[in-house]
């Protein structure tokens, strides 16, 4: 039987760095949309509980080591790297759906600044925090962590994904003469 | 013009689809006389202050809300969602 090679999104797409901000891909080891049913949240939160990670609030992620669950809408969040086993839920394989992009440094909100509607900085939007919002026009999924953010957006819109915000670090540089 | 999702916070008035009235979520049960099927589907008020519409959360979390808000003064003064409401209306 042949072994297929599995390409990640981004595959090609080498980190940069402009103006002290990186963008980098991050491979994930599966995501699943964990949509709780009506009257199902008792048996994802006993489910979770062995993960070690609660059901996130909106605009919320929890996480546990590489573990993470983070809030996507009413009643549903993503499982980045886990697995789950729960009738409570309509659990759906969306690994290879989305594309994950980490961008880096201490001028990363100033990036998303020019792409994102929301005030982005650390104050308003600590790690542990996460949107559902738009990427310029792109629908993407938001995540403060310590040091960046990482961002879920449709794998067919990776690559605008990482073009746009290539060049929102690029304009940034400039303005600062980096 | 800002609208406060109940699940996003507060965000432009661009991220969001107006659909109209809130009429629509009042449907005409079956074997309703054709005047409330006529009200349902095409007479509404055009009030100068409270008015509530629908409005789709598009590019944030896919819900859809329904806003209250003044057409005089341009305050918006409720915001709630949708689902919670039908699906107690289904239960029924
Ligand atoms: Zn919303």
């Amino acid at each position: 039987m042949p072994r297929l090679i599995a390409k990640s999104p981004l595959a090609g797409s080498w980190p940069v760095t402009h103006g002290g901000v990186s963008l980098s891909e991050l491979v994930l080891e599966g995501i699943t949309s964990v949509a709780v049913l009506p009257g199902g949240q008792n048996a994802v939160d006993k489910a979770l509980k062995p993960l070690g990670v609660a059901f996130p609030a909106p605009g919320r992620f929890t996480e546990k080591a590489e573990l993470r669950l983070v809030w996507t809408g009413r009643d549903q969040a993503f499982l980045l790297n886990g697995a789950l086993a729960c009738e409570g839920a309509a659990l759906t394989d969306q690994s290879d759906g989305w594309a994950c992009l980490r961008l880096e440094g201490a001028a990363a909100a100033d990036v998303l600044a020019r792409l994102y509607p929301l005030d982005l900085r650390a104050a308003a939007f600590p790690p542990g925090h996460a949107a559902r919002a738009a990427l310029g026009h792109m629908s993407s999924v938001l995540m403060r962590v310590e040091g960046g953010f990482e961002i879920l957006v449709f794998r067919s819109m990776a690559r605008s994904a990482w073009t746009e915000l290539e060049h929102a670090m690029q304009h940034l540089a400039a303005r600062a003469g980096a | 013009m800002r609208l406060t999702c109940p699940l996003c916070g507060e965000r432009d008035r661009r991220e969001f689809y107006y659909y109209g009235s809130d009429d629509y979520l009042r449907r005409p049960a079956e074997g309703a006389p054709a005047a409330a099927w006529d009200d349902y589907l095409h007479n509404r008020d055009n009030p100068a202050g409270e008015t509530r519409d629908l409005w789709y959360h598009e590019a944030g979390c896919g819900q859809w809300l329904a806003v209250t808000r003044n057409t005089v003064t341009h305050a918006v003064l409720a915001v709630d969602l949708v689902a919670p409401v039908a699906q107690k209306r289904g239960r029924k």
